[in-house]
């Protein structure tokens, strides 16, 4: 098997105080930071080897959505590599409106938990190849879950949250996973709400977790802080790695981040 | 329709416009390719198409209804030697049937069998869908595949073609099991891949360009 790990940057879009679309990332404890212009970006990063785009609304808010679906179609016009976009698709319409816009996969959070059935509508009607469902994990070590997996001699659960992680939804992750498997999701983007910003590396126990739970392709997602996060991550089983302010604040380029992982034995596209 | 299609200099393709693909991408790696492009849901159209592109993200099942009303045109053009590229789902439409579309009791939905051969869902250990940038290896020469044995395409899918004819195979890609990532009908004129080229970067844009080529040649 050739198939390479895949190395993707995340893109944040929000509307900017002039209502145009801009790209915004997370620092750790402190607020959201302007970095660009994301078709821009988006074709600086295709030219340093990204393998693909994620690209989120932070705001799924009506306006942010069409603005969303602009920055979809500029992307699609301009860079030629794999685009997922999340935020705020609740309905097979949304599903259908962000493909036509140039999207190739749709990345589904809170409209699947809310509904499970989309997925399987949205499955049925465009293939399950472009339905990502996507979750936000958090650790729990009380004894409410049903998947519990040791981590550093504690016994920890994961919860499946919404709303950035604020809200809880009781449901065990390792169970939503296996059912959105079972609905027809084609890739499982796996966030970590205790990792988000921290730069301390993926939340291992997690992505393996849920690597070993389904057969699908995993996205791990939250905690990259430099290239050997991402061997760790793809050495769990997940088999791509998304990272956002590593790129953003150019501590590490593309380019050098898979020349590492190249090194390390894991296959990539060089 | 996009205002290139006026000039009557360039290359015209049309992209079948039959509900579910993903057409703008598509669209403007053609153009990049130098043609001139028209996206199109009327059948009627297919007759004035120098090339004719099936884009493809979709189910087979959906597809094919949807597709259903380009059948006999489609077919047609086929047979005149209009060059035509299914791309992923839309290649494996141009085969005769597919394993992810067999109705309740009703046997197998049937494809167009442009490429005779069916079209199979991967079994194995490894992950499905098959999805990410994998290596080329082209099996024959051929003016579509020139210039990227070996690079880099992206895939996404979980079922693949398995022809009749060998000979149909232009390139294969390794995943478990070795299978065409690009086929051609007898004639040379039908043909698919099973990756994506608008989305496989410059490679793709290759793809592309040479598929223009043979448009305009033909």
């Amino acid at each position: 098997m050739t198939l390479t790990k895949r190395v993707i940057p995340c893109i944040d879009v929000d509307l900017d105080e002039d209502g145009e679309a801009a790209v915004y990332t997370g620092v750790q404890f402190e607020e959201l930071k302007y970095t660009g212009d994301p078709v821009e970006m988006a074709k600086r990063y295709n030219e340093a080897g990204a393998d693909e785009f994620v690209f989120l609304d932070i705001t799924a808010s009506a306006e942010g959505r069409e603005t969303m679906l602009d920055v979809v179609e500029g992307v699609a016009d301009e860079v030629f590599i794999p685009l997922t976009v999340g935020g705020g698709i609740r309905t097979v319409a949304d599903i259908k409106e962000t493909l036509r816009a140039g999207a190739d996969k749709v990345s589904i959070n809170t409209g699947a938990i809310e509904r499970p059935e989309l997925i399987t509508e949205g499955a049925k009607a465009f293939g399950s190849q472009c339905i990502v469902v996507s979750v936000d994990a958090r650790r729990r070590s009380d004894d409410q879950g049903e998947n519990y997996v040791d981590v550093d001699g504690e016994s920890v659960w994961f919860e499946a949250t919404v709303k950035g992680g604020r809200e809880g939804t009781g449901m065990d992750v390792l169970e939503w996973v296996e059912e959105a498997e079972r609905r027809g999701a084609g890739e499982i983007f796996v966030n970590s709400i205790d990792r988000d910003g921290t730069k301390d590396g993926y939340d291992l126990p997690l992505m393996e977790a849920v690597a070993k739970r389904v057969s699908l392709p995993i996205i791990a997602s939250s905690g990259c802080g430099e290239p050997e996060h991402m061997k760790d991550v793809f050495d769990v089983g997940a088999d791509a790695a998304l990272a956002a302010s590593i790129f953003h604040f150019d501590e590490y380029s593309i380019e050098e981040t898979k020349r590492y992982l190249d090194e390390n034995g894991i296959p990539v596209r060089l | 329709m996009s205002q290139q299609s006026l000039d009557r200099t360039t290359t015209s393709v049309m992209v079948v416009d039959y509900g579910l693909g993903n057409l703008r991408s598509a669209t403007r790696g053609l153009e990049r390719a130098g043609a001139s492009v028209t996206i199109s849901d009327d059948p009627a159209d297919l007759r004035d198409a120098d090339g004719i592109v099936l884009p493809g993200v979709g189910a087979f099942g959906e597809g094919m209804d949807n597709a259903g009303p380009f059948r006999a045109d489609l077919v047609a053009a086929a047979e005149e030697g209009v060059p035509i590229l299914g791309i992923c789902l839309g290649m494996q439409m141009l085969l005769t049937s597919s394993e992810e579309a067999n109705r309740e009791g009703q046997g197998d939905v049937e494809g167009l069998d442009l490429v005779p051969g069916r079209n199979v869902r991967f079994t194995g250990t490894q992950k499905v869908p098959h999805m990410g940038w994998n290596e080329l290896s082209v099996e024959r020469p051929h003016p579509l595949v020139e210039g990227v044995d070996g690079e880099y395409a992206y895939f996404v899918h979980s079922y693949y073609a398995e022809p009749d004819d060998t000979d149909a195979v232009v390139a294969t890609t390794e995943y478990g099991v070795e299978f065409p990532a690009v086929v051609a009908n007898e004639a040379g004129t039908v043909f698919g891949t099973q990756f994506h080229p608008e989305k496989s970067g410059e490679t793709g844009l290759r793809v592309l360009r040479n598929f223009v080529n043979i448009v305009a040649e033909e």
